[in-house]
Formats: C-alpha cells, sequence, structure tokens
C-alpha cells in the first residue's frame, strides 16, 4: 500500500492516503468472471486461428497433426475404455445403505459432467465432480475414493462419457465466495512455483503447440474437457487432480495435498474459461 | 466380472485386420512398489487366436511387454460372421478368452 512508503506526515495526511490506497485497489482488482473468459477465449482463438473452436478440448491433437493420426488410430481402441466399464459398474452398484451414485446427482448422474465444478451455496464451497462423488460416498455412509486415481477415475470417465459433446455451463454466481474461490483458482493459475518457476500459465497459455522435450503442450483452453484421462505416461487413468499434482512437480514444485480446496477452485477457474466447448473426456494423453 | 479382453475383426475381401487389447498389469518382476517391495512377476506367457478351430496367430509374450498390450494382425481365409477366439495364459496360471464375431 502506498502509504507505508510516503514520508513521515501528519498522522491525517497517512490515514488518508491509506483509505485512498484502499478503494483504488478494491477497482482495480473487481472480479469479472465474464470479461476474464472472453479475453481469455479471444486470445486463443486468435493465437489459433485455424483450430477449430470445438477442437480445443482434444489439447495436444488439436495442434500437431503427426499426433492427431497415432491418437484417431488409438480412438478406434480407447485406452480408457477399461475405465469406463468399470466407473459404470462402480456406478451402479448400490451402497450398503441400498442408495446409488443415481440418487446424489440430478438427472441420476448422466450427462451432467458439464455443470461441474459449481460453487454450492449451502457449502460455500466449490463442488467438483470428484468432490461431490466423494461427498456423495461419505454421506452414504461409505469411504471416499482416492482423489487422484483408480475407482475416482473410473467413475468420473463414465460420467464424462455419459456427457460427451455438453457443451460446459459453469456458473460464477454474483457471491462473494463463488468470486473469491474462483479468484483463488486464477491466482493459482498464474503464480509461478516450483525450481523452474513456471505457472500453469507458462506452459499451458504461452506456450501451447510448442514442444517441451517430447510433449506437445495442450493449450488450457478447454484443457479440463478432456479429464479425467489415460496417461500412456502413468500407464493408466487420472483426474484432474492428478494432472494437477503432476504438473506441479513437472515444475520441481512441491504439490497440494489431493483434497486441497486449491485445486478444486482452478478446476473451477479453467472450466470457466471452457464454457461453451464441449465434454470430450475421458481422454487419451501419451 | 468384466471381460479383460477388446477385440476387433473386419475382414475385406480375403484379408481380415484383427485388433485386441488385453487388460493386464504385465509386471516384470523387477519393479519395486512404493515400500520399496519388489512386485512379484506377473506377465502373460501365451495369447492364441483360434478362427474355426485352427489357431491363426500364436505370440509368446514376456516380462519385457507393457502392461494392457496391445496388438494388431493380419490373416486371410475367414469371411464375414465367422468366430474368432481370443486366450491367453499368464504365468500364474490365470486364463481368459473371449470370442469375437468377424465384421
Amino acid at each position: 500500500m502506498s502509504a507505508r512508503h510516503a514520508p513521515a506526515a501528519g498522522l491525517a495526511l497517512v490515514l488518508g492516503l491509506a483509505v485512498c490506497g484502499i478503494a483504488g485497489a478494491r477497482a482495480a482488482d473487481a472480479v469479472d468472471p465474464k470479461a476474464d473468459m472472453k479475453a481469455f477465449q479471444a486470445y486463443f482463438y486468435e493465437k489459433f486461428p485455424n483450430v477449430k473452436h470445438e477442437d480445443f478440448v482434444n489439447g495436444p491433437y488439436s495442434m500437431d497433426e503427426g499426433m492427431r493420426k497415432q491418437w484417431e488410430e488409438k480412438e478406434e481402441f480407447p485406452p480408457y475404455d477399461f475405465a469406463v466399464e468399470k466407473g459404470k459398474e462402480l456406478f451402479e452398484t448400490p451402497f450398503k445403505n441400498g442408495k446409488t451414485f443415481a440418487d446424489c446427482f440430478e438427472n441420476g448422474g448422466i450427462g451432467v459432467r458439464q455443470t461441474y465444478p459449481r460453487f454450492d451455496a449451502k457449502l460455500g464451497e466449490v463442488v467438483t465432480l470428484e468432490y461431490a462423488v466423494n461427498r456423495c460416498l461419505t454421506e452414504n455412509g461409505e469411504t471416499p475414493y482416492s482423489y487422484v486415481k483408480d475407482d475416482m477415475a473410473a467413475v468420473t470417465a463414465y460420467m464424462a462419457f455419459t456427457s460427451r459433446g455438453k457443451p460446459f455451463a459453469i456458473t460464477v454466481p454474483d457471491d462473494p465466495r463463488a468470486l473469491a474461490a474462483y479468484e483463488a483458482g486464477k491466482q493459482y493459475f498464474y503464480t509461478r512455483r516450483g525450481q523452474l518457476n513456471f505457472s500453469c500459465a507458462s506452459c499451458h497459455v504461452q506456450n501451447p503447440g510448442r514442444r517441451i522435450r517430447a510433449e506437445v503442450l495442450a493449450p488450457a483452453l478447454g484443457i479440463t474437457a478432456a479429464l479425467p484421462i489415460y496417461r500412456s505416461e502413468w500407464g493408466g487413468m487420472g483426474t484432474a487432480t492428478r494432472r494437477y499434482m503432476s504438473c506441479n512437480s513437472q515444475v520441481r514444485g512441491t504439490p497440494l495435498a489431493p483434497d486441497d480446496p486449491l485445486y478444486r477452485d482452478v478446476d473451477y477457474f479453467l472450466s470457466f474459461m471452457s464454457n461453451g466447448l464441449p465434454i470430450s473426456g475421458p481422454g487419451a494423453r501419451p | 466380472m468384466p471381460s479383460t479382453i477388446r477385440v476387433r475383426a473386419t475382414a475385406s475381401g480375403d484379408q481380415t485386420d484383427v485388433q485386441s487389447l488385453i487388460q493386464h498389469p504385465m509386471d516384470s518382476g523387477y519393479v519395486k512398489d512404493a515400500k520399496g517391495e519388489l512386485i512379484p512377476p506377473h506377465y502373460i506367457e501365451t495369447v492364441t487366436f483360434e478362427h474355426d478351430g485352427k489357431v491363426v496367430l500364436t505370440a509368446f509374450w514376456g516380462p519385457a511387454v507393457s502392461k494392457d498390450p496391445y496388438l494388431k494382425f493380419k490373416f486371410s481365409g475367414a469371411k464375414k460372421g465367422d468366430e474368432l477366439k481370443v486366450t491367453w495364459t499368464d504365468n500364474l496360471g490365470k486364463t481368459d478368452s473371449s470370442v469375437a464375431k468377424i465384421g
């Protein structure tokens, strides 16, 4: 705040400056998710005029012809197929109390992935699909799943599969808590961290389509639409949380705990930025 | 339990294209788990594809084949509507098989 650097003047003057400072900061930091989204999408559409808008959800394959060919062949026999089948089974198997996942979601949990993450006014926090799945389990007296893979990845893969093609419909309500969560996610996304001093944006906003070692970087726009993913590098499925954690460690930073609310906020921010783009998950990535 | 095998076979003319995906950990026996203990070897040793009671392909696999292996090959002599039977056996004696219709 500017007041701190003001030379020792009369107390009244210092106070006056401080008040001005706070008021000024508030106006400049006004959170406007819709304006952010417009600018965010326009940036990508301008940077990649030849990529169809709905193709951004296919990540690196929208950027690299060779990778696209490999992927198309792979999609004939998708590696996430087993996870979708397992997810369907878990989804339909009743809990000990006789209820199923279908009782926890609108429309029985079918074709609803595009509405997550969402802000829950009652809880006062962001609920991602993974968080909703685990809340459903604990509310029904079951043990929650790991946030990174296995059963969680399978159930969310099945739910994404039933929602394919539906456009992301994320809202940030005019609630100071929702705006704060959105802002926290945005801050996290643009903050540099780790020994390499990279932010999420360094790779996925500044350099999508370029190579980092053998990999082609995916654009941040639409990146959450493909989750969960089968990554050949992992030799298995991983959730959005796993993706964020591995990004953190790839820049030689320390990942947050898998259930950290900040990961949910990042998911909220990124999915809001991708509003209107179709769900393509579960995806397959190298 | 759902099948561990996915097969797709398509005939065009005399030639049949076969693609298959098998779900299997394919542990080599040389990898350690998070606790530092060796994961015991568990891998597929043989895979056979049979058409009309005749083996058209036998694959001898081992610990060097990756997890969830994918296999693609061609053979001749089958027509649309025929059945193709796939069977795998691993080093622990476990086995699974599946029958696919050639499309």
